[in-house]
């Protein structure tokens, strides 16, 4: 499998690229696994009782926690979830597990399963955690300066609250786990995983035997957003026991309504702020209490608030500010990764600040964002200089230009005039998001490079590949480096004994680790290489090139395949590793200081949008980027990176909403139910444009990580919507609950026409409850 | 009964035995290998699962994309469905003309979704005239690439070539619908061809299943791990699809899907040309069917607002009798209809004189393929200035579509002034009291009683 983005998609569009299930449905031994689902969000389990279920068509094996030969809870930081829980703590969490041989019978059977339960009280929001005073963690804080100080000398002063909602990942192909026994006893995981090596450590100890006995394949995913850097874990370990219990290979895959009533999602994050700013708007002082519903284990949310406390600045200098949070614990499933990690609860949140700043002084909020931009020279709340921080004053005035603001401003103006049932509105935003893992041990990659005496190669790294293009990127730097046709490069899908103890593919980083670790592999094998082709070419070292396959110098050439068959009759190994560890990047938690990141991403957007005054109804109309992505190694993919993540932010601001009921159930529990962007919310006009001239001398070929940072630039849509609402009213502050779905919006407009030149009075507090 | 049935996979015929009735189309396909169908959903929603059947058509046949995660198995008997896998050469340089542009244009990331994109480009590919990509696609989700590669993969499609074998294929006949009794697992299926064996089947089988299009039964079947031990399946009988343009009605057969509602009435009745484009996909549209949404009775279904405003009339029909009663007195509480379980839905019929001014308002999250939160259908016969008749009907605002008939009583004789729309609206707020949802509020849900009508008044008397 070549991985060129042409022959990539070429499996695509003929079906012949395989997920995980379509590898297990082609084994008729396996068995399918289907969940016994918990009925409450919080209660003791007393019995369970499988005998009906065991004697069912076809069923092999009901798993329980008796089944578990080692670890019995597992867990990416702390191992606080339980593999079969006594106490469950959301509800849907599986509480054991039926093995048969379909998949219709394992779910009929599952029904069966008689579980009996003590039901206990439950915690089921954020202020419900507060007020019951439980959370997962201790708070995490950063200060700079002086804040209390500040906020008591700043000539204005605001205040406010904001509850910014979850995200379901809804990547298109659910977990899915397949685990069979290899010839000599070792257990083979085929796993719709970010986590290879996770993956692999966690089957080990849960089957209690060493990682050497485990080996887990990521061969590609269906999309995973953050969805499968820890989640997957749970399934594979389930599939890997039944595997170990039964003697047969077992699959669970989650059709769509467990994965989405099992699996957590993006964090929901409530918001207290207090800003203190001059009379132009520019920010003096910023105090933020931020408190996520991290669910009800830890999963990665230390590491996901610890984010947001980083990104609570976006591209602003605030020379006094405070940031606080702490993670609080709910009986909903455990919130995790989603693209962006923490940053776009917390940019939402300074967005939402800058612009009430703005409403309330009655200056244009695109004024006000520009003002408060960092310059060249100023260091982060957390201390690490802005390296670059000039781009964003380029990449607005370049935006501002291009999308024709000032124009379209008026021609809205105008608009909005003639129209009183309708209004548009429209908001540039701007995107500064670091680029490294937070947790600076993470941030290394291996890579396992291998010439065969014909000239191919095959290419092993330890990143995955979910969609986002990294194999394609990481064969570019591979050809570019070995000097090769793509076609003789083979990309290896992602194996847990090519390549071991790696980090997830996760944080944008992907390309940048591992393309500089396989980048380091070709450079090594180019090195041997160069001096036997000199010999053959009868030229220096230095006058050899090597390009698409043909080796060149002195006049003369070769084909690649003759110089590596000298190299291995002079004894050359033909193989290398490469190896990648992030130079510079350290962080003290303790002193909140420090440089925890390689370099930051820059972007912003313009976007347009239209309201419909009667029911809140709105729809894009425009939306134009202009976004830093260093020297784009694949121009095309990160375009795609660029729009898909825009589009998905902005359904996670606007129609997205994961709504639970009073028993703790989620009530958004399917397509049907829960709505992402379809083609309708693709913006007729979508212009893309990447920022010129900004090679990054920090990552591989001068290229930037794309993966999370255009998430955030959805936050234009949010802000224009605010700007249309703000048009049915007499000026002033807007507050728009989040997410802005039609409803949300249609109570923002009542409010600004109720009052219209009052200062926020908070939609949010007068929508009424539903549903909580 | 028999245990066996036959159907044409991708050009080659299929012989099914033993297999379960309950299994889905999707199933089955996946079962055989052919995993380049998807589950996303199971509820029709993605459109990973799309394939396509041949249909009739006036010149030779069609393609239609469907959802194959709600066609159950035995529905295809006799038919030809094609699947990503059979719709080009097999080598990498055979790739379908929409498969090279989908490559070709970025249309795919992670790829799960593009099987589904491309079967439902591959059938709209042979249309003329085509759809808009965006009408085209709205029953396929994506949530990698932000559609805009895809719009473009579509916009760019080339003109079928004379040699395309697809072409040939369609020059010829669709398969005809065919008789089907099967059983398998201790299950049945029976598709009837004419009415008179549908209605005794109903009779001998009072608690069979009905299956029209199966866009709401098998989403519940999927969701719920529901099992049918005998269904009834309707889509054979030609005299419940079929659309008559009669003296001074409509007469639509239940089982016409909205696909040929919109087809045939889109131009004739201006409500139902507005509101069948917002009613979920083309993929359902395809199969959907006019008299599973009447029955299905949800209280948001879209149907029901536009044909209480329109004052249509149902007719049902048993072995023994046939009836007509207004599609007021059809819904009589939540998910609850006047049929008897003897009988079958057969026929819609729809005045044929419209009204002078007509809106339907659909509010939902989503613009294209979403439930309503709140429906609206607002029709208004005037003359000379002063309304003659006003028919009021909303969905999402009480157990069952009702008519607001005080409100539209309140109207006639007058013109559309403010005041009137302020007694309009008095007459519906104290009319009903919404529920709280997952898709809206219930103080939402009010305050649209009151701002669609405004809407309406803003659009026809501004
Ligand atoms: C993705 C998706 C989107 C949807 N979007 C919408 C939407 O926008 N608006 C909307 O209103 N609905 C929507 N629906 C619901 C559904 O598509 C419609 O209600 C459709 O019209 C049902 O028709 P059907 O033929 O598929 O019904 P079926 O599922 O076949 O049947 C529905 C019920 O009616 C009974 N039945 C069917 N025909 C008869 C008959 N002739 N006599 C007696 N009983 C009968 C069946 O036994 C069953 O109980 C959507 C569904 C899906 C899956
Ligand atoms: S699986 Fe989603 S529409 Fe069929
Ligand atoms: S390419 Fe991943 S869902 Fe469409």
């Amino acid at each position: 499998m070549s991985a060129s983005g042409h022959e990539r998609a070429s499996r695509h569009v003929t079906g012949d690229a395989l997920y995980v299930h379509d590898l297990a449905v082609r084994d008729p031994a396996t068995l399918h696994a289907w969940p016994v689902q918990s009925v409450h969000a919080h209660a003791r389990v007393t019995a369970i009782d499988g005998g009906d279920a065991l004697r069912m068509p076809g069923v092999r094996a009901l798993l329980t926690a008796r089944d578990v030969p080692g670890a019995k809870t597992i867990g990416p930081v702390r191992h606080d979830e339980p593999l079969f829980p006594d106490e469950v703590c959301y509800h849907g969490q599986p509480v054991a597990w039926v093995l048969a041989d379909g998949e219709s019978q394992a779910r009929a059977a599952a029904a069966r399963v008689r579980v009996a339960y003590e039901v206990l009280p439950a915690v089921l929001s954020i202020q419900a955690a507060i007020a019951a005073d439980s959370f997962l963690t201790e708070p995490q804080a950063i200060v700079a300066g002086d804040p209390d100080a500040a906020l008591g000398a700043a000539s204005h002063r605001l205040a406010g609250e904001l509850h910014v909602g979850g995200q379901e990942h809804f990547y298109l192909e659910m977990q899915c786990a397949w685990v069979h026994r290899d010839a000599t006893g070792g257990f083979v995981v085929h796993s719709s995983t970010q986590h290879p090596a996770e993956t692999q450590a966690t089957v080990a100890h849960v089957l209690d035997v060493p990682a050497h006995r485990v080996v887990c394949e990521s061969l590609r995913m269906g999309g995973a957003f953050g969805g499968k850097e820890s989640q997957a874990n749970l399934f594979a370990a389930i599939a890997a026991l039944g595997c170990h219990v039964t003697g047969r290979p077992v699959v669970v895959r989650l059709d769509r309504r467990r994965d989405m009533t099992i699996t957590g999602k993006r964090h929901p994050f409530f918001a207290r702020y207090e800003v203190g700013f001059d009379g132009d708007g520019r920010l003096q002082a910023l105090v933020v209490e931020l408190c996520s519903d991290g669910g009800y284990s830890l999963d990665l949310s230390n590491a996901i608030l610890g984010r947001a406390l980083f990104h609570i600045d976006n591209c602003y200098r605030v020379p006094h500010l405070r940031v606080r949070g702490r993670v609080a614990r709910t009986h909903l499933p455990s919130n995790t990764a989603m693209r962006g990690f923490g940053g776009p609860q917390a940019m939402v949140v300074v967005e939402e600040v800058v612009d009430r700043v703005a409403r309330t002084l009655g200056l244009p909020p695109e004024v006000v964002r520009q003002r408060n931009f960092y310059r060249p020279g100023d260091r982060t709340h957390y201390g690490q200089q802005v390296r670059d921080a000039e781009r964003i004053d380029r990449i607005w005035r370049e935006l501002l230009a291009t999308s024709d603001y000032a124009s379209r401003r008026a021609a809205i103006d105008a608009w909005n005039t003639a129209h009183p049932h309708a209004k548009r509105g429209l908001a540039i935003t701007p995107v500064k998001f670091g680029i490294s893992f937070t947790t600076t041990a993470l941030n290394q990659a291996g890579a396992l490079v291998l010439v065969y005496r014909d000239g191919s190669v095959q290419v092993n790294h330890g990143g995955t590949e979910m969609g986002q293009g990294l194999h394609s990127k990481v064969l570019a730097i591979a050809v570019r480096t070995l000097g090769v046709a793509p076609q003789q490069v083979r990309m290896m899908p992602t194996r847990t004994d090519k390549v071991p103890n790696t980090s997830a593919t996760a944080a944008s980083s992907g390309s940048d680790l591992n393309g500089e670790a396989v980048r380091r592999a070709c450079d090594e094998l180019r090195g041997r290489l160069l001096p036997v082709a000199a010999a053959m070419l009868g030229c220096a070292d230095d006058e050899v090139g090597i390009t698409d396959g043909v080796v060149r110098g002195g006049g003369r050439e070769l084909p690649f395949a003759e110089v590596v068959e000298r190299a291995y009759q002079q004894r050359s190994p033909l193989f290398a590793t490469g190896y990648y560890a992030t130079p510079g990047i350290h962080f003290d938690a303790a002193a909140g200081r420090g440089e925890p990141f390689r370099y930051f991403a820059w972007g912003a957007a313009v976007a347009e949008v239209e309201v419909d005054g009667f029911t809140g109804a709105h729809r894009l109309r425009a939306v134009d980027i202009l976004h830093d992505v260093g020297d784009s190694l694949a121009p095309a993919i990160d375009r795609g990176q660029i729009e898909g993540g825009f589009l998905q932010g902005m359904g996670w601001l606007t129609c997205e909403q994961v709504v639970f009921g009073a028993d703790g159930a989620l009530r958004s529990r399917g397509a049907s139910t829960y709505k992402l962007p379809g083609v309708g919310e693709c913006p007729p006009r979508f212009v893309v444009n990447m920022l010129s001239r900004a090679t990054e001398p920090g990552a591989v070929f001068g290229s930037k990580a794309v993966g999370e940072p255009p998430l955030m630039l959805a936050i234009a849509v949010r802000e224009a919507l605010r700007d249309a609402v703000a048009a049915f009213g007499g000026g002033g502050p807007v507050a728009l609950a989040c997410p802005s779905v039609p409803e949300t919006v249609f109570w923002a407009i009542q409010a600004v026409r109720r009052a219209p030149a009052a200062t926020a009075a908070a939609a949010d507090d007068q929508r009424p409850r539903s549903c909580r | 009964m028999s245990a066996a049935f036959e159907f044409t996979l991708n050009g080659r015929p299929i012989a099914v035995a033993g297999v379960d009735p309950n299994t889905t189309l999707l199933a089955f396909l996946r079962a055989r290998g052919l995993t380049g169908t998807k589950e996303s959903c199971a509820e029709g929603e993605c459109g990973a699962c799309a394939v396509a059947v041949v249909v009739a058509h006036a010149r030779g046949s069609r393609f239609q994309a469907v959802n194959s995660c709600l066609v159950l198995l035995p529905e295809v008997a006799g038919g030809e469905v094609w699947t990503v896998e059979g719709v080009c050469g097999g080598a990498p340089e055979d790739l379908h003309p929409v498969q090279r542009s989908l490559a070709e244009h970025n249309g795919s990331q992670c790829g799960y979704c593009t099987p589904g994109f491309v079967m439902s480009l591959f059938a709209g590919y042979y249309d003329t005239p085509r759809s808009e990509p965006r009408a085209l696609l709205a029953g396929n989700l994506c949530r990698c690439t932000g559609y805009r590669p895809i719009c473009e993969a579509a916009a760019a499609l080339p003109a079928p070539t004379a040699g395309d074998v697809h072409v040939a294929r369609l020059q010829r006949a669709a398969p005809g619908p065919t008789a089907v009794e099967y059983g398998a697992g201790g299950a049945h299926f029976h598709r009837p061809t004419t009415l008179e064996q549908a209605l005794a089947l109903r009779a001998r089988h009072p608690d069979a299943t009905l299956l029209a299009g199966g866009t709401d039964l098998v989403v519940e079947h999927n969701q719920e791990g529901r099992r049918h031990e005998r269904v009834i399946a309707l889509s054979a009988v030609a005299a419940l699809r079929a659309i008559e343009d009669r003296a001074d009605e409509f007469v639509v057969g239940a089982t016409a899907t909205w696909h040929d509602v919109l087809q045939r009435l889109g131009d004739r009745v201006p409500m139902l040309a507005q509101m069948v484009p917002l009613f979920a996909s083309p993929l359902i549209r395809n199969r959907g069917t006019l008299g599973g949404n009447l029955t299905t009775a949800s209280p948001v279904g879209d149907a029901a607002p536009v044909l209480l405003a329109l004052d249509t009339n149902v007719e049902v029909a048993s072995a023994t009798a046939r009836r007509t009663l207004p599609l007021r007195e059809w819904f009589l509480g939540y998910r609850r209809t006047a049929l008897q379980p003897d009988e079958l839905l057969v026929a819609i019929r729809i005045p044929k004189v419209q009204p002078t001014a007509s809106r339907f308002y659909k509010v939902s999250k989503r613009e294209l393929d979403d439930i309503s939160s709140v429906s609206a259908a607002v029709a208004v016969w005037q003359h000379g200035g002063r309304v003659t008749q006003a028919r009021f009907a909303f969905g999402g605002v009480a157990a069952t579509p009702v008519l607001a008939s005080a409100a539209g009583a309140a109207l006639v004789g007058r013109s559309l002034d403010a005041a009137a729309l302020r007694d309009c609206q008095a007459a519906v707020r104290s009319a009903f009291t919404p529920i709280d949802d997952v898709r809206a509020s219930a103080a939402y849900r009010a305050a649209m009683l009151e701002s669609l009508l405004a809407k309406f008044w803003s659009e026809v008397a501004p």
